[in-house]
């Protein structure tokens, strides 16, 4: 990229005067006269089947319109919930999903009965007037059990709860490592459960305009371009019928990237009570129903020789894929092919295995297979070092990927496009002050205090992703990023983007890359997105940490094709060749002739005019595609140093550093923004984050923000960051993602330095979430 | 049944029969359309609807409307004065302590009743001091920056941090 004024610049985000004063644009905000409001009613069990629906008094209560059940949808929505193919092509077994039960509901919080009414009171009100009746089914919740031959099944009628079970690599491609071996450590490492709880809940507006036979919803989404595809295939309508609008999104961390029940039956409500239908989701409900995280836990052996090499892994995933098999579920299971890390190894043995149990479905979380890959492969390089003595320090730099060694093709094949772990792990060691801590440590040891050190060398695969990988994962739709530019006659900029914004600040770091490009000024140009009315036929949403490397790329490239008439443009005016024209800082000029020049304005302007070259049609617009030839692949280093108070078994994080590398950074203000952000919700998921359902029922035990602790204010110390620079030579802008990036780094140096902290107990693996009460336990027994 | 309530909202007045069980935050945002004032969880836990009562920092989902009788409030909306951002605003905006933006209203109205209350808190005061807002976006680390930086502004400023503890009316 040319010498730049923006690109890398702290530039204040644009979006952020609406949002300070109270002038956003939320779903809730939003209403459409003559709306209705729906409220769900929602099964109270984990397992059952629906022995009868009474809406009688309900029908009758203030206010009402219609109570409706799921035979009321037969003739409106058809199909089955969408799960793509992801990491695993072939399942075993995809329950049929209806967005609403009819005979059999399989987790508790599935939709049974929707009441639509005048006002939102009146429509809780009528809604506490159904009766269901139901005859309980054992709940299937232990993972391991629900395996088992004889278990229950989470589905009446199915053959067994294994939705895939699938071989990566086998045994003996790990074999020959394994035989090498001096010392094989062995552990089950769990992945707690957690909810994304952005803090807006979902909501849906919708409205079907009979005589137009078009619909408008209105929701918060990640991803609208993929709602519009599969609602209006399961209503029966054109995609070019059906328009999505998401606007400004309350945060979403992955949790508003697939389709919902919900999403199918407001709009399919609105063409059936021929009014426009409002639902605003409640917290509770969101945490009952909006998709899981993790839920997951691994066996793993790691297999490496004396002096620290290592060697060969051995892992199998178990993924609680939850009651139905979430759109996009089985792209967690990137976490095999993700579980070498930043090392290299001779052999990995990879398997997955997605199991069904009567608990909400899982689906990607905030880095989804990535944080769990590198919390596996980061505890288990530290009890290699731990059983070796070695530092773990010396033993990752002594297996790091060298830089020399890029593009690196790893054990699954695929291709690591750059890093230097040696790099950021240096910066990361001076910071945190290693040497001092250690020192400190063997100190506080002596006093009988449990200081701990834990290091996570982490890195990721994101930007999804190019054609070849993406669309058989997807069932034909590859993962790439449209981008359209428009100039208007006087010369300013609206760029449309298939990515949507979630608090990511789109708004301002894709104009800065446009500003740049074009040598116009910033605040001529505008970034439009989230509306499928608006921009290119298709876009692809924001997840993966896919919007900058793929949809950034995508619109600096309609901008190059912008310039390209432009330069054939100016070239006709400045009555010179096409090839002799240069354009810079907003400004074609002749070669070598600076003052022989159009400003970028007045190419614009003179393009809707009638003096072009021969064949040129009027204006200044392009649209360009951008397919990846490669995933983009972050690294870095985040070190956490945690005390653990022996009376009650508080862990205290006292300090954090966080190194990353994004490649090059658009806006340093933002790539920090998700690092805090993003490594929060790790350190959360380590110390405090878990749904917990009984276990005999199915109850959930946490839903509400009272029982599922969310970390505040109080909990979290300043986090110290620092960024080394290593441009990904994936894309021209040599950019990469950062948004999952925190969250992939941090459970893993947390759990760290907790177990390090706990080492002179004997204590080797810790799971989280690391409560006091766990760890006031665990010391206790040690202790003994 | 329905109740009378009037109420003064970011120094205007207001006149409305709601029902009984309506909750202010309803009110301020369904029938007075303010809304800038969020609404995050049904536990009270979460600040996304964090008013000023009477100059006072109050969880508007904790409180019925007709509870708000005869009371001076302010909203998110009435915080900018004459089209210049409160310093507040001013500060989270520089300091990038919004994402989402969705618990940021909760958090600039619990932020300057703090600074009301102690306008040179410490890091400590702070984050106890806003522990009743939750935020899933920034980690609260600008979060606690932008706090500082307001308290900094304002101190220099008086006139400003007077108008916030006189409910900014
Ligand atoms: S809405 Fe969450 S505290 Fe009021
Ligand atoms: S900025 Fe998104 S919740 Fe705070």
């Amino acid at each position: 990229m040319a010498v730049t004024q923006l690109v890398g610049a702290k530039v204040h985000r644009r979006e952020d005067p609406r949002l300070i004063t109270g002038h956003g644009h939320f779903i809730d905000d939003f209403t459409r006269t003559g709306a209705a409001y729906a409220t769900f009613v929602r099964s109270p069990l984990a397992h059952a089947r629906i022995k009868s629906i009474d809406v009688t008094d309900a029908a009758k209560a203030p206010g009402v319109v219609g109570v409706y059940t799921a035979r009321d949808f037969k003739g409106q929505l058809a199909g089955t919930h969408p799960a793509a193919p992801a990491f695993v092509a072939e399942k075993k077994y995809v329950p049929e999903r209806f967005p609403i039960a009819e005979k059999e509901v399989t987790y508790q919080g599935e939709i049974v009965a929707v009441v639509l009414a005048e006002s939102r009171g009146q429509a809780a009100d009528a809604a506490n007037l159904i009766q269901v009746e139901y005859d309980e089914l054992p709940a299937v919740m232990d993972v391991e059990k629900a395996m088992q031959s004889g278990s229950p099944k989470a589905h009446e009628g199915a053959a067994d709860n294994i939705c895939w079970d699938l071989t990566y690599t086998g045994p003996e491609v790990s074999d020959a490592a394994f035989k090498e071996a001096d010392v094989v450590v062995k552990e089950r490492i769990l992945q707690n459960r957690v909810a994304p709880v952005p803090m807006e809940p979902r909501g849906v507006l919708a409205e079907y305009e009979g005589f137009d036979k078009k619909l408008t919803i209105w929701m918060s989404s990640q991803n609208p371009h993929f709602i519009r595809l599969f609602v209006s295939g399961s209503m029966g309508l054109k995609e070019s019928q059906v328009r999505v609008i998401s606007p400004d999104v309350g945060g979403g961390f992955g949790s508003k990237i697939s389709p919902y029940p919900e999403d199918y039956l407001v709009p399919a409500l609105s063409r059936i009570a021929e009014r426009p239908v409002k639902w605003i989701e409640t917290r509770t409900e969101s945490i009952q129903n909006a998709t899981h995280g993790r839920g997951q836990y691994y066996d793993v052996e790691v297999a490496a020789k004396k002096d620290g090499t290592l060697l060969g892994m051995r892992m199998t995933q178990f993924l609680d894929v939850g009651a139905y098999v979430g759109t996009f579920s089985a792209f967690q299971a990137c976490a095999c092919l993700m579980a070498g890390g930043a090392y290299k190894w001779k052999g990995i043995s990879a398997r997955t295995v997605g199991v069904l149990t009567n608990r909400v479905p899982t689906d990607p979380y905030r880095g989804a297979g990535r944080p769990e890959a590198t919390h596996l492969v980061e505890r288990m390089v530290d009890l290699v070092a731990l059983e070796l003595k070695m530092d773990p320090v010396e033993i990752r730099r002594k297996n790091f990927i060298q830089p020399q060694e890029f593009p690196f093709t790893q054990n699954f094949g695929l291709v690591v496009d750059s890093g230097d772990y040696d790099k950021a792990l240096d910066r990361a060691l001076e910071l945190v002050g290693y040497e001092e801590l250690r020192k400190k440590q063997a100190e506080l040891r002596k006093q009988g205090r449990y200081l701990g050190i834990g290091i996570s060398t982490w890195i990721e695969l994101c930007g999804f992703g190019p054609s070849a990988a993406t669309a058989p994962a997807t069932g034909g739709i590859a993962l790439v990023e449209s981008a359209q530019v428009r100039v208007t006659p006087t010369g300013a900029v609206l760029v449309y983007t298939g990515t949507h914004s979630h608090g990511q600040g789109h708004e301002t770091t894709f104009p800065q890359i446009v500003a740049d490009q074009l040598g116009v000024p910033y605040d001529s140009i505008e970034l439009r997105h989230g509306d499928t009315a608006e921009g290119t036929s298709f876009g692809y949403g924001t997840y993966g940490s896919r919007s900058l490397a793929v949809g950034g790329v995508a619109i600096s490239r309609a901008t190059g094709k912008v310039i390209d008439k432009g330069k054939k443009l100016a070239a006709h005016m400045l009555e010179a060749a096409e090839e002799d024209i240069v354009f810079e800082h907003g400004s074609f000029h002749v070669k070598g002739s600076p003052d022989k020049a159009k400003a970028f304005g007045e190419v614009a302007f003179a393009s809707y005019g009638m003096n072009l070259p021969q064949g040129m049609e009027q204006g200044l617009e392009a649209v360009a595609y951008f397919d990846p030839p490669n995933l983009v692949w972050p690294f870095g280093t985040h070190i956490a140093v945690v005390e653990i108070d022996a009376e009650t078994g508080h862990a205290q994080l006292q300090k954090y550093v966080a190194v990353d590398d994004c490649g090059n950074i658009i806006n340093p203000m933002i790539v920090d923004g998700q690092i805090h952000g993003g490594a929060v919700q790790g350190i959360a998921q380590a110390l405090y984050e878990e749904v917990v359902y009984d276990e005999e029922t199915g109850q959930l035990k946490t839903g509400t923000m009272i029982d599922y602790m969310l970390p505040s204010i109080g909990e979290i110390p300043p986090l110290i960051l620092d960024h080394t620079v290593t441009p990904s030579p994936t894309n021209e802008l040599g950019v990469k993602g950062i948004g999952e990036a925190g969250t992939i780094a941090a459970s893993a140096a947390v759990i760290n330095a907790i177990c390090d902290a706990l080492s002179p107990l004997g204590i080797k693996h810790v799971d989280m979430p690391a409560s006091p009460d766990k760890l006031w336990h665990m010391m206790k027994e040690a202790g003994k | 049944m329905k109740h009378k309530v009037s109420t003064t909202v970011n120094g205007r007045r207001h006149e409305h029969e709601v029902e009984p069980r309506l909750l202010l935050v309803h009110y301020l945002r369904d029938n007075l359309g303010l809304t800038g004032t969020h609404i995050g969880c049904d536990t009270s836990q979460c600040g996304a609807c964090t008013i000023h009562v009477d100059g006072k920092a109050v969880k508007s989902c904790t409180m019925f409307a007709v509870q708000a009788e005869g009371k001076s409030l302010t909203t998110i909306e009435g915080l900018a004065k004459d089209g210049e951002l409160h310093p507040i605003q001013q500060a989270f905006w520089d300091e990038h302590g919004l994402q989402c933006g969705y618990c940021t209203p909760g958090f600039i109205m619990a932020s300057a009743y703090l600074l009301s209350q102690n306008p040179n808190p410490t890091e400590d005061e702070i984050r106890r001091g806003l522990e009743g807002n939750l935020c899933r976006c920034t980690g609260y680390v600008n979060i606690v920056k932008a706090v500082q930086s307001a308290a900094k502004t304002m101190s220099t400023a008086p006139a400003k941090k007077a108008t916030v503890a006189a409910g900014g009316n």
